[in-house]
């Protein structure tokens, strides 16, 4: 959670720096739900995201340079630099991708546990997703596949209590997000995102009952983040007050006060952590520095899986027939 | 060689991937216990039972995005969509998603499936249903995007796009579903296990030569193709006007030297669509053509497509609209006049 949290500063600063590019959202606040989930799953279960995602991808087992090299966009990034902050992937740690058009990763997700159905597999597919995403249409049309053909899947909410500026209540007639689950007759779980062994425990709750019973789950994880939706977002619509209250219930905060309280962890081991985290953080971006941009000549390498006759390989002021 | 419908090759061809592979699924409204909607898949729930021709409620975004999702693990999944304009509610998934997933995470997730659906009017379906999207697919980089217009053609493009591990859209037509042709490779007893001939799969990204001629080039595809071999023949039979007709039946990709080489050397051409005129596929074969062998052009490329309305219900104004064999003659008459051109017998 620690280096979650410090990986996520450290991209807020590269992003100022100017080093990453595009939209970038960060997991400030919410690294209980990044390791919670992680932890609460097995490695070789499957994970589809949102495009808020880096900390999952570091929770997943990725390690954080070449996470840091694609939000650089170079070549050696999780995605070769093709994909960027909100696309980040990884065949062999089962990260099926982050996703950013709202919802779009839902009937993917459905669709992984489809064939794990057909396949005869044991694996079991979790779909993060963003408390509006409830409202889009593909949301709805996914639970009720998975639930009319008990699929292996686990819909994680993560609740932070806005879509971009717009509040839960303002954009879902149900506020309470998990009730959502009954129109579809699967479960559906509040879990408090700020206890990363609590979220742990309810995911592979849901996780194991989808691997043994193929029934769905709809989780609503109530988690806050600490800064705006993204990077360049000034957050003006949240008060002063709330965002008091939120800092006071800051998840990384919470789990190294409960280590202490049980004699798990003192200051100077958290210090020794801290002095480690900043080390790996520090190396990740040394990586992505120093990780060759992508060569241009390779704009088409990855056009088509399958070569046929007459692909497009033109670029700009060039014929396309040549 | 037998000679059969389109829709029987269609039928034929899914039954053969799906014994050759197990990976083949199919998932579609109506596809299984009512046999599908213009009863492509007949009989195929009774013979690869449920696990493998699945109904899905009518839910388009939701089961074409499974269908890419089952693809990333592996299956290799044969959507159908009742008609191309319900495929409009799963265009997000195909644009978004299967044409990106492959470049987008660097190689590393390959989407194998094929979205199966008809176009085209005529049909006195009306607005919302009589509609051609070749070109909003087509446009899509990462797509592959094929319209078959002969059943040896649905055969062979439908054996390729099952086998290809990217998204392919495969555009069929109401109005060829009981065209019949000579299929290489099929006929007699349907359900034989036999290895079909080695050559009967078509590669996508390959235009054909449907007729050869010498002085004009048509191009075409999908049903409009086999209205262009039609006239074609006609012309030569009864004003001895020779004329190269190319059925593009690949839109993505797009087989740019086939098309100029033909223009080449006939040096005339006529575009005819049964989309829309503006911005569609037809401006697109125009473009190429302008760009490719403007030095070898004796007269303007003309266009010939349906009118830019929605599509009306009555029978003769629907009719009006639609794009017929008596425009491409008149299209074609006027291209050769502009040229100059005599034909070498006249009646």
């Amino acid at each position: 959670m620690l280096l979650i949290r410090r990986f996520e500063e450290k991209t807020a600063e590269m992003y100022q720096r100017a080093k990453i590019g595009g939209y970038c959202h960060l997991n400030l606040g919410e690294e209980a739900t990044c390791v919670g989930l992680a932890a609460g799953m097995r490695p070789t279960d499957y994970l589809f995201t949102n495009y808020r995602e880096h900390g999952y991808a570091i929770a997943r087992g990725i390690e954080p340079e070449p996470v840091m090299a694609e939000l650089f966009g170079r070549e050696g990034g999780v995605a070769h630099g093709r994909g960027g902050s909100m696309h980040l992937f990884s065949a062999e740690k089962r990260l099926m991708g982050g996703y950013a058009i709202v919802g779009g990763q839902i009937p993917l997700a459905t669709g992984a546990g489809l064939a794990i159905r057909r396949k005869g597999e044991n694996d079991v597919v979790v779909c993060q997703m963003g408390d509006a995403t409830t409202n889009i249409g593909a949301f709805h049309e996914s639970l009720n596949l998975a639930a009319l053909w008990k699929l292996p899947v686990v819909y994680v909410i993560i609740n932070n209590g806005f879509g971009m500026g717009t509040s839960v209540e303002a954009g879902s007639s149900v506020a309470a997000l998990h009730e959502k689950a009954c129109a579809y007759g699967i479960p559906g779980v509040e879990v408090d995102g700020n206890d990363v062994i609590i979220v742990r425990d309810a995911i592979r709750e849901a996780v194991e009952r989808a691997r043994s019973e193929r029934i769905p789950t709809l989780m609503n994880i109530k988690s806050y983040r600490l800064r705006g939706h993204s990077v360049v977002d000034p957050d003006r619509y949240r008060s002063e007050q709330y965002l008091q209250r939120i800092r006071g219930l800051d998840p990384v905060a919470r789990l190294a006060d409960q280590l202490k309280r049980d004699g798990i962890l003192d200051d100077e081991a958290l210090e020794q952590l801290e002095t480690e985290v900043e080390r790996e953080v520090d190396a990740a971006v040394e990586f992505a520095d120093d990780s060759p941009e992508p060569d241009p000549k390779k704009l088409f390498e990855f056009s088509y899986a399958t070569e046929v006759p007459n692909q497009p390989s033109a670029l700009p002021g060039q014929d396309p027939w040549r | 060689m037998a000679v059969i419908t389109y829709r029987q090759a269609l039928h034929d061809t899914l039954a053969e991937e799906m014994r050759r592979d197990p990976s083949v699924v199919l998932l579609g409204e109506e596809i299984g216990l009512f046999e599908g909607s213009y009863k492509i898949t007949a009989g195929l729930l009774k013979e690869f039972g449920p696990d493998r021709v699945m109904d899905t409620p009518i839910a388009e975004e939701g089961f074409v995005g499974a269908a890419i999702g089952a693809a990333m693990l592996g299956l290799r999944p044969v959507v159908e969509i009742m008609t191309v304009n319900f495929s409009l509610l799963a265009i997000d998934q195909m644009v978004n998603h299967a044409a990106k997933i492959h470049y987008m995470f660097g190689g590393q997730s390959r989407v194998p499936m094929v979205l199966r659906t008809p176009e085209g009017g005529g049909q006195q379906l009306a607005a919302t249903h009589s509609q051609n999207f070749s070109a909003w697919y087509a446009y899509v980089p990462g797509l592959k995007v094929v319209a078959p217009a002969t059943p040896a053609d649905a055969r062979g493009l439908l054996k390729a796009s099952i086998r290809d591990d990217d998204p392919v859209v495969f555009l069929e037509n109401l109005a060829l579903y009981n065209t019949k042709g000579e299929v290489p490779g099929l006929g007699g007893n349907s359900t034989s296990e036999r290895q079909p001939p080695p050559d009967d799969v078509v590669p996508i990204g390959t235009a054909a030569v449907m007729k050869q001629g010498s002085d004009l080039t048509l191009l075409a595809y999908s049903r409009m193709s086999v209205v262009a071999l039609e006239v074609a023949r006609r012309l030569e039979q009864e004003q001895g006007i020779s004329i190269e007709v190319i059925d593009v039946r690949s839109l993505r990709p797009l087989d740019r030297p086939t098309l100029i080489e033909s223009v080449k050397k006939t040096s005339r051409c006529v575009v005819i669509e049964e989309d829309w005129y503006s911005y569609g596929v037809g401006a697109e074969l125009v473009a190429t053509i302008q760009e490719g062998a403007f030095d070898y052009l004796d007269a303007p490329i003309k266009r010939v497509a349906q009118a830019e309305v929605p599509l009306p219900y009555a029978k003769v104004m629907e009719q009006a609209a639609l794009p017929k064999a008596q425009n491409l003659v008149e299209s074609i008459k006027a291209t050769l006049d502009a040229s100059g051109y005599r034909a070498r017998t006249t009646r």
